[in-house]
């Protein structure tokens, strides 16, 4: 059955050590909010505390303070420097012995840092806390190895990695998922059932209540089949090369300034510009030819960090080159000239 | 289109030094407008007198086209009756909303020059901000303007 395969496939992507620990989900947000209120409301109790960074999307931050809300566990956060980077002191420095869980993300989406999250996670199971990877901005741009990174939890969304919307995927480890009680009630996720007494379907089908997204996950699938198709060091080396192009290329306008300079970032670039709003960069370059994309990204607490209310952000993938950069900095070249 | 047509040189120049940026004194209403997925944000405070806006002035930060059409605002609706900037804002509206041809141009004057908003439907929510702002310091809108 071909949504077999494709959880297969998705298996194979993240290097799970089983099917069953692949749950399909709407996408990252969803996959996060499963775990927040089937793990979350399961083992937090009322003092605990759940640690996230400065750096989260919204998605890795409403859930569990929805999830706090619900159990009295506290929300602790991680500051980032202003070059946006999560360092292993400061997250060391947050850690305590009510730390449950830890939920940050593998590759900041408005800033493109990668976090280092083999060393963090480290930290957090040796304080017996449970860690959860926000993956969507990093599955097209850095390695996924879910067993190698040793994460409890790694979440995913289909349309960052070319392909569909709506359609994404929960890793979680074996033994957390036995233990966890089911997010939805309804079809497909039970065994048998009278008005006496339900009995849940196995792992994953436990978590996939309902008709699911087949044609999603079958599109996921064709996705994964085409991005491993590609060499992922050499995507990740042109990507670097394209990044550190654009990196020089954006210094060299006058009047720019880049957000988010962490050492060994991906190719994600948020920027603003002395003489214009982002909003009107996005209209500017956009006639240009060029899509980027404007505003908080979802991440106010980052643009709060840096006093600002918007950013623009060119976001590269494997298909971009250097010519794309060049039609940028022309497109920027534009907005000078228009509000200089 | 010709971004020209969108940045009028009254809207550049109105995004860069925004006209009655500041709050009026004594002032009797207040309202605060925001677009959430744009992060614009704008407090308005104006002084009614019986039915007549005699000041008005607001402070807030945004993109060019929602500070140049809040301060273009303020001018155009300074001394105007209550029922006068009710048919301003709804030939406003269908101008930077609607097909061409159906606004009256000649009635919003300065304000004209947000024609070529109606070509950039992202944007109309820029163009509208301080109008809705506006709405609410009057009580006809919710205690916070959004546009989104």
């Amino acid at each position: 059955m071909r949504f077999e395969e494709a959880r297969e496939k998705v298996r194979g992507f993240l290097n799970a050590a089983k099917k069953t620990e692949v749950v399909f989900t709407r996408g990252t947000t969803e996959a996060i909010n499963l775990v927040a209120q089937s793990w979350g409301r399961a083992y937090l109790c009322e003092g605990d505390e759940v640690l996230v960074t400065e750096l989260e999307h919204h998605s890795n931050i409403v859930p569990w303070q929805m999830l706090c809300q619900q159990t009295g566990a506290k929300l602790v956060v991680v500051p980032m420097t202003d070059r946006g980077e999560v360092l292993r002191d400061a997250f060391e420095e947050q850690l305590t012995e009510r730390t449950r869980l830890v939920a940050m993300a593998h590759v900041s989406n408005a800033l493109g840092t990668v976090l280092p999250v083999g060393e963090l996670i480290s930290l957090a199971h040796d304080r017996g806390a449970v860690v959860l990877l926000d993956g969507a901005q990093a599955v097209s741009h850095a390695d996924v190895d879910v067993q190698a990174l040793d994460c409890d939890f790694y979440a995913f969304s289909g349309h960052k990695l070319y392909g569909p919307s709506g359609i994404g995927a929960l890793y979680g480890k074996e033994r957390l998922l036995e233990g966890m009680p089911p997010y939805h009630g309804g079809g497909d996720m039970i065994r048998s059932v009278t008005f006496e007494e339900t009995i849940y379907n196995d792992l994953p089908y436990k978590f996939e209540a309902g008709t699911p997204n087949i044609a999603g996950a079958i599109g996921l699938g064709a996705a994964i089949d085409y991005f491993t198709s590609f060499d992922g060091q050499a995507v990740h080396a042109h990507e670097n090369a394209v990044l550190r192009y654009a990196t020089d290329a954006l210094e060299s306008v006058p009047g720019v300034r880049l957000i988010g300079t962490a050492p060994g970032k991906v190719a994600a670039l948020s920027f603003l510009m002395d003489v214009a709003h982002p909003h009107d960069i996005g209209t500017i370059v956009d006639s240009e030819g060029v899509a980027i994309r404007t505003g908080h990204h979802c991440a106010q607490p980052v643009m709060e960090h840096f006093g600002i209310a918007a950013t623009a952000r060119a976001s590269l993938g494997m298909y971009n080159t250097t010519d794309d950069v060049d039609a940028l900095v022309g497109a920027l070249r534009k907005v000078q000239e228009l509000f200089g | 289109m010709d971004l020209r047509e969108l940045y009028q040189e009254v809207i550049l120049d109105h995004g860069k030094h925004p006209r009655n940026h500041r709050f009026p004194e004594p002032h009797n209403r207040e309202g605060r407008g925001y677009n959430p997925l744009c992060g614009d944000k704008i407090t308005l405070r104006l002084q009614l007198d019986g039915d007549k806006i005699t000041d008005i002035g607001f402070v807030g930060q945004g993109c060019a086209i929602s500070q140049a059409s809040c301060s273009t605002m303020t001018e155009a609706i300074k001394g105007k009756t209550l029922p006068e900037v009710d048919a301003l804002f709804s030939k406003f509206h269908s101008m930077v909303t609607s097909d061409e041809g159906s606004a009256d141009l000649d009635a919003l004057g300065k304000l004209a020059v947000f024609a070529g908003v109606r070509e950039f439907p992202m944007r109309v929510k820029c163009a509208t901000l301080g109008w809705h702002t506006l709405k609410q310091a009057l009580g006809d809108e919710g205690d916070e303007a959004r546009t989104e």
